[in-house]
């Protein structure tokens, strides 16, 4: 369990954090979420110790991380955004000093290990020099490390990092499975991979928690109009016409040339169009070729949160607010922009 | 503790770095011990180790730029300070790895004064005395190099800093001698001191209210006592200054053959005082 009251963290006249508060219950796969530089690196060097807080006050499993800090700390397994391995060390002898310096008793450690090791399926790279191994298998070993001796509380920064598409979903299976008996808390900012993986989910931007709390929950959050996208072979005019005698629609943007239009609409979820604008088609005998809808995701529940945020805090330079929303799902902010 | 001792200490050993170190120590030692000793049959080995200090100029920076800079750099010390061990069981841990590879050529020279033995007169007392203050200066350059490294992400840093640093450990003596003996020049140096004090504990505090006011008395009482009772500060700067001279004591041991009890408790107390700042730096350096 780990208690988070107040936190901040200022670097000089930067506030990276700004009073955060946050319970994880044991047994909780919490996923932090946010931009690049929204605190989650940084909340996460605290929580383990790393960095000391400013302000606030943290306490796993009743223990004060600065206060109690050996009793705290052996409770975590951390894995940092950069594994923090020693590359003239094979995988074997690195896990080795990793559990004499976590002071795991003698008698178990080769028996943790083992099991790390299985976990992280590293079996076959065991004897190799970690300066030898990919960035993938790397990763790996920096998770074994932070799952020896199967501690309460396991943190994550950005574990999927670097991987390739099989070994995400292999990182988040396993997560999935350490979540049934242990605490995680796992930072990202691939909104898909959290959904996957945690049952909580806490969006952090520009050191506040702005959202917190199940997947499902967060998507109802965003109760706003469904969209729909339709193409029709037809030209632009002859589209606008026929929407325009269709009841229910709003906010309706066409793009494509003449001979074939798409449109983007919005309409309220209780009174489905699509009937009607189907047949609004076929009597005037246009082809429709694409009739779609989209349903709030998770994905612009985020984005929606991160940018109603932005351009209050980010007065003096409100162009930075679409500049760091393109990067995590740029598929997406088209339709936010748009709509 | 322990954990990173031998994890050091293997890489000392995995790496060229240990070789090096104890291969410099040993050709250098040796040379003069071929030297001086053997052919020319002066049977003092405290005489060899005497001549070969400026040695520590070359392989403490080789011993120690990787100490603490190559964790910061290669993140290894997020692994380090979140596990639960306290920083002081870790800096301990390193300095005494660094310790046991200058303790290798060290074991190897204890056999020097049996040779020489063997061939006739020994002052064998003497000469491991003065092989006990032989590691000890080791100890407070390494010392030394630790605390540079733990300042800096980068081991070329780190490695002329620490060459700089022992330069001047090594070359006190002479230094002090030019330092002008009146009591205005002792005044001056002691406020510079003060100063320099000042920064040292705003760098180890972030507090400027205190090392303000520190630096404040301290500076007051000085000026007090010049104005009272100014022949006080006639040559006290230079006095002083020599009494941290690591090599005189040396020489006292090599030269005059004195066990200078003082000298050893010196050398100590320079270790642990080193230690306990580079452990501060790092604790201080969460902080920021």
């Amino acid at each position: 369990m780990i208690e988070i009251h107040d936190l901040v963290k200022r670097y000089g006249t930067q506030t990276a954090v700004d009073h955060l508060n946050l319970t994880v219950e044991p047994g909780q796969v919490c996923g932090l979420l946010g931009l690049n530089g929204a605190g989650k690196t940084t909340t996460m060097n605290m929580i383990t110790g790393y960095l000391a807080p400013t302000e606030g006050q943290i306490t796993v499993n009743g223990h004060d991380i600065l206060e109690e800090a050996e009793e705290a700390k052996r409770c975590i397994g951390y894995l940092p955004d950069q594994p923090p391995l020693y590359t003239d060390m094979t995988v074997s002898e690195y896990l080795n000093f990793c559990a004499e310096l976590k002071q795991l008793p003698k008698k178990e450690r080769a028996e943790y290990i083992q099991k790390a090791v299985e976990l992280t399926e590293l079996q076959e790279v065991s004897g190799r020099l970690i300066r030898n191994l990919s960035k993938g298998y790397r990763q790996r070993v920096g998770l074994a490390q932070a799952i020896l001796g199967l501690p309460d509380i396991i943190i994550l920064d950005e574990p999927t990092d670097g991987l390739d598409p099989r070994q995400i979903n292999e990182m988040l299976a396993l997560i999935r499975k350490l979540g049934e008996a242990h605490t995680v808390i796992l930072s990202s900012h691939k909104l898909s991979e959290v959904q996957l993986a945690c049952d909580r989910i806490v969006i952090l931007h520009q050191g506040r928690v702005i959202a917190d709390g199940r997947p499902e929950e967060l998507e109802q959050q965003l109760n706003a109009a469904a969209t729909l996208t339709l193409t029709a072979l037809a030209d632009r005019a002859q589209v606008e016409s026929i929407l325009s005698g269709i009841d229910g629609i709003s906010n309706v943007t066409l793009s494509g040339e003449d001979g074939q239009v798409t449109a983007q609409l919005e309409y309220t979820p209780s009174n489905d169009p699509r009937q009607a604008i189907f047949f609004a088609f076929a009597d005037a005998r246009l082809p429709l070729i694409e009739l779609k809808t989209t349903t709030a995701s998770l994905e612009q529940v985020f984005l929606s949160l991160t940018q109603e945020d932005a351009p209050e805090t980010a007065e003096p330079a409100p162009d930075t607010a679409s500049d760091v929303e393109a990067e995590p799902l740029p598929d997406t902010q088209e339709e936010e922009e748009d709509s | 503790m322990i954990a990173v001792y031998k994890r050091e200490l293997g890489a000392y050993f995995h790496s060229m770095t240990g070789y090096i170190c104890c291969a410099f120590l040993v050709c250098c030692v040796g040379i003069y011990f071929m030297a001086a000793n053997l052919f020319s049959g002066y049977p003092s080995f405290a005489y060899a180790l005497n001549s070969s200090l400026f040695i520590f100029m070359l392989t403490t920076p080789i011993l120690t730029m990787r100490s603490m800079a190559e964790d910061r750099r290669s993140k290894t010390d997020q692994l380090l300070l979140t596990s639960p061990v306290s920083v002081t069981k870790m800096v301990l841990g390193k300095y005494f790895a660094m310790l046991a590879v200058l303790a290798l050529p060290c074991l190897l020279f204890c056999l020097c004064p049996l040779i020489i033995k063997l061939n006739g007169t020994a002052t064998l007392a003497v000469d491991y005395a003065t092989l006990l203050m032989f590691f000890l200066l080791g100890s407070v350059c390494i010392a030394v190099g630790l605390l540079v490294s733990s300042l800096t992400e980068s081991q070329v840093i780190a490695a002329i800093g620490t060459f700089g640093a022992v330069l001047l450990l090594l070359l006190w003596n002479s230094l002090v001698s030019y330092i002008p003996s009146s009591a205005a020049a002792s005044l001056v140096g002691f406020l510079l001191l003060d100063l320099l004090l000042g920064v040292v504990i705003h760098a180890l505090t972030g507090n400027y209210l205190v090392s303000g006011i520190v630096t404040a008395v301290a500076a007051a009482g000085e000026v007090i006592v010049y104005l009272v009772q100014r022949s006080h500060f006639d040559n006290l700067l230079p006095t002083l200054l020599d009494k941290f001279s690591v090599t005189e004591v040396f020489s006292n041991f090599a030269s005059y053959h004195l066990f200078d009890f003082t000298g050893l408790i010196l050398y100590l107390s320079l270790d642990f005082l080193l230690v306990f700042i580079t452990v501060q730096l790092i604790q201080r350096r969460r902080y920021c």
